[in-house]
């Protein structure tokens, strides 16, 4: 890449993390949509940056589709400000979270319920939950490995943060129709769907992008079934997933850099090669298939054990789904990681410390978690349902 | 003037007396914007003459059909122009002036006109019937539905009664209205024969469609045909007159006054609307005929639309 | 407000409808960015007159941003475009005209059905311009995937934004900030879409999404 397209990269990668916070802290759902709207059309640049046809044709999806979604997700607040419009009066105040959550008892169900469809689909795209995840794989898998690692660590969340603040306002009133099973449809179809595909993956990006969307899947459905325990997994399984994930990303990133390609089968022996950053990948990906003792665990072992208590049927389903991702990754890591290779790569070990760090953490939290963490955890969880 | 009769026989007249002036007036104007002289507007009456006076020529295998096929085809367009409310409502034959009944006159005539274009056997005669048929399909509905949409909004299928609605205070702007005259303008183009669906002016091209089915007929038959298009030109006129700009037209035992003014108004109203036609045909090229179905469903499905939004825009206040 | 004034509304509102169908039936790319302006230009007058209706002069901006930007700007440039990328030709598209047709009625006729009963205790008005809106918006979406031609397809994104500016527009009293908003993310959108115009232009000799996904990396894995 030319120096320029490097400054342009950098300066976009600002904008990024600026319309991602902005989304976080904004109290008005139009300002969150256009921070959202904005974070896409910055991540859309930068996956299209390498210009090869594979990444101009990512981008074109990911800009077509994503921006479908963002169409559709105004289209749901708009409604959510009529709903709005009749109890609060006209202007700023029926567009402001701290007005509409304790409000929404009074708002007119049929309207909020509409509304949610049209948010859970719009947003549902950005989150990457199937049917509507086409972009998710080629923009990961053909943009620098840093924004795959920040879309699957950190946008997905934040839409998935939009999401469950209209859920919040769905909590608030009692005659509209739960949105619930709606998200646990979603976000199984997601799980299972985003499974079998791994399987059938060539190339190694891609593989952990559809990784990205099984975990999606598993978040919304958590978030979807509700209570304080299935909620509190949903949280956990947000922070776990998006520490394992970029640490993923990061070694994935190294691993295709020393070796010059990106496909699964041209890639073998990684513990011999590289043994830190091999070693380390294995146990990112032990992390992130949902192994003892890693945080990742934790939260799908309470949601499991919560859904077994509630939907025993729902867990048979989920299980299953866990058990097809599991069984698909140790299947591809199996290739990655072992067997003969003649190559040697030099890498100095601080350059993995980022990633020490993070998998540190997360085997941390999945046998110590401190107290203040799982307070604001409990806290969320209530407010949620 | 106050019973309705003469009225009603002026109107009959009057329909058959301005048709080939209407046309004329509509070649003159083209021929003006292509910045040719033209004929003179009086050239379809001289035209009418002069073929009533030559020899009829029927083709040997020709059956009654085709012999019949003209008289019926005039009888039935001229019946159906003469119930269209032109200068007057109310008139003796008021009830009769139903929009789903010239639909159905019309439709005869463009029947019988199929089957005398078959009746002969020839190739081009086929192939006119067949593709008349074609958009037959589709205008017929597309008409239908623009009927639906205007008697739905009026509450009759009656034009005198949807004139005088449209009339009345309750009308209002709608965008159904809006859509029933763009499919009605639609349709009234594909029927007539006009320029982006088919050229009136031409003969012995593979794309004609009308001039391929009167291919074979000559004489006073053809002066009857010929009579029966410029009638049907002006019935569409008279009925996007009488629904859309119904302003002017005199009612049931109106005074002399009314009555003049109306027709007066009427003639006006004719001739702006034969001057648009004429514009529109010069700004546009023909179509392909592959796309003349594509060019009817567009107003069949705008007839549609149009009955779909009325329950939107009609819903209770 | 008189009943001639909601009509207008009503009649400015369903011409949008009129022109998206109209836009969905356009085969050449000029006549395209042609109805793309009316399309602009109705939604100008519809915001205009909401604007004039609900006293609220900031609808006004949102007018004039509809009429220069959208009405007259993006036309000018796309067609640049075209002409510079020599695409002028026929648009593909995926699903003949009939058939798109009828589904853009089956369209409409779901959001009429949606829309009506959901908001029985809002105002006809609202009601009535909220399905409007819906099915513009829907529209714009069909447009976008029975399109193969990347330029038609951002006019079909394009018309489904004036969809969503027609239903902000609508709901009474709602904030400036949605309306800048969606002016300004078009603008970037356009950008992008230009860029990327270009360099699909430079890659591949056409803006045909069919030939990108030859060039995929992935073509003999992917099922998905």
């Amino acid at each position: 890449m030319k120096p320029r397209d490097l400054r342009f990269y950098h300066a976009m990668y600002q904008f990024l993390m600026f319309a991602m916070n902005l989304a976080l802290v904004a109290n008005n759902i139009g300002l969150m949509w256009v921070a959202i709207e904005l974070a896409t059309l910055t991540t859309v640049v930068m996956v299209g940056i390498y210009r090869t046809n594979a990444a101009l044709e990512a981008a074109w999806k990911y800009f077509i589709l994503g921006s479908v979604g963002i169409a559709l997700a105004l289209f749901g607040t708009i409604l959510v400000y009529l709903a709005a419009e009749e109890r609060l009066g006209q202007g700023i105040t029926a567009m402001a979270w701290d007005h509409l959550v304790p409000r929404s008892g009074s708002f007119d169900p049929a309207l909020l319920n509409l509304s949610f469809v049209f948010l859970l689909l719009g947003y549902g795209t950005k989150v990457g939950l199937a049917p509507v995840h086409a972009w998710l794989p080629d923009a990961h898998a053909e943009g620098p490995t840093p924004i795959s690692a920040v879309l699957s660590g950190l946008l997905l969340n934040v839409a998935l943060f939009a999401l469950l603040r209209f859920k919040l306002i769905m909590a608030g009133n009692a005659r509209v129709l739960s949105p619930g099973p709606m998200m646990v449809t979603m976000g199984l179809v997601s799980l299972v769907f985003a499974g079998f595909m791994i399987f059938r993956r060539r190339d190694i990006k891609r593989m952990f992008a559809y990784s990205s969307i099984e975990h999606m899947g598993i978040i919304t459905l958590a978030f979807g079934l509700g209570g304080p325990l299935a909620s509190f997994a949903g949280l956990l399984h947000m922070t776990m997933h998006s520490l394992t994930k970029s640490a993923i990303f990061f070694g994935v990133g190294y691993v295709s850099q020393l070796e010059g390609t990106q496909r699964i089968e041209d890639i073998r022996g990684l513990t011999q090669s590289q043994p830190l950053l091999g070693w380390l990948l294995v146990i990112a990906v032990a992390a992130i298939a949902g192994l003892p003792p890693f945080g990742i665990f934790t939260s799908e072992f309470l949601l499991v054990t919560s859904t077994f208590a509630r939907l025993p049927w729902l867990a048979v389903l989920l299980g299953l789904g866990l058990i097809i991702a599991f069984s698909a990754l140790a299947l591809r890591l199996h290739g990655l990681a072992f067997g003969e290779t003649g190559k040697r790569h030099a890498l100095s070990p601080w350059r993995l410390a980022p990633m020490v760090v993070h998998l540190a953490l997360v085997a941390t939290a999945g046998i110590y978690l401190p107290g203040t963490v799982i307070t604001w955890f409990r806290n969320v969880a209530r407010l949620l349902g | 003037m106050r019973s309705g009769w003469p009225t009603q026989l002026a109107q009959v007249i009057l329909v058959l007396a301005l048709a080939p002036l209407l046309t004329g007036v509509t070649r003159k104007v083209r021929a003006r914007l292509l910045r040719r002289r033209g004929a003179s507007v009086l050239q379809p009456y001289r035209d009418l003459l002069k073929l009533i006076r030559k020899e009829v020529v029927v083709a040997e295998n020709a059956s009654w059909l085709f012999r019949a096929a003209p008289y019926v085809i005039f009888a039935t367009t001229w019946v159906a122009a003469a119930l269209v409310p032109t200068f007057a409502t109310g008139l003796p034959l008021g009830a009769a002036a139903d929009l789903i009944v010239i639909v159905a006159l019309l439709g005869t005539a463009r029947f019988m006109l199929a089957l005398a274009g078959l009746d002969v056997g020839t190739s081009f005669g086929g192939i006119g019937s067949s593709r008349e048929m074609m958009f037959a399909t589709l205008a017929e509905p597309a008409m239908l539905m623009a009927v639906f949409t205007l008697s739905l909004f009026a509450g009759s299928t009656e034009l005198s009664s949807i004139s005088a609605f449209m009339l009345g205070p309750r009308a209002g702007l709608s965008i159904s209205l809006a859509l029933a005259l763009v499919a009605l303008i639609i349709v009234a183009i594909g029927e007539n024969a006009r320029i982006p669906v088919d050229n009136p002016a031409t003969h012995l091209e593979l794309t004609m469609v009308h001039e391929a089915m009167i291919l074979e007929y000559s004489g006073r038959h053809l002066a009857v045909i010929e009579a029966a298009a410029f009638v049907k030109l002006l019935l569409y006129l008279s009925l996007i007159a009488c629904v859309f700009v119904p302003w002017g037209t005199a009612v049931a035992g109106a005074g002399l006054f009314r009555y003049a003014l109306g027709l007066g108004l009427y003639v006006g109203k004719l001739a702006l609307l034969g001057f648009l036609l004429s514009v529109f045909e010069t700004a546009i090229a023909k179509m392909r005929v592959f796309r003349v179905p594509d060019f009817l469903g567009v107003a069949l499905m705008l007839g549609l639309l149009g009955t779909m939004l009325l329950f939107v825009s009609r819903a209770p206040h | 407000m008189t009943p001639l004034d909601s009509d207008i509304a009503h009649l400015l509102a369903g011409s949008m409808v009129l022109v998206s169908f109209l836009l969905l039936y356009q085969d050449r790319m000029f006549a395209l960015l042609n109805f793309f302006a009316v399309h602009a230009c109705v939604l100008a007058f519809s915001v205009g007159w909401q604007a004039y209706l609900q006293r609220a002069p900031h609808l006004f901006i949102t007018a004039l941003i509809a009429l220069l930007f959208k009405g007259v700007i993006i036309p000018v440039a796309l067609h640049r475009i075209v002409v510079r990328l020599g695409i002028h030709r026929t648009i593909e598209a995926v699903v003949s005209t009939g058939p798109t047709m009828l589904i853009g009625i089956g369209l409409v006729a779901l959001s009429i059905v949606v829309m009506l009963p959901v908001t029985q205790t809002e105002g006809a008005f609202v009601r009535e311009d909220l399905a409007f809106a819906l099915s513009v918006v829907l529209l714009g979406f069909l447009m976008m995937i029975t399109r193969r031609n990347a330029v038609s397809q951002v006019i079909g994104f394009m018309s489904l934004e004036n969809g969503l500016v027609l239903a902000a527009s609508g709901a009474r009293g709602m904030p400036l900030v949605v309306e800048i908003s969606v002016g300004f993310s078009i603008l970037i959108a356009f950008l992008v879409v230009g860029i990327f115009l270009f360099r699909i232009r430079e890659r591949f000799d056409t803006v045909d999404l069919q030939a990108l996904d030859m060039s995929r990396g992935e073509s003999s894995g992917e099922a998905a």
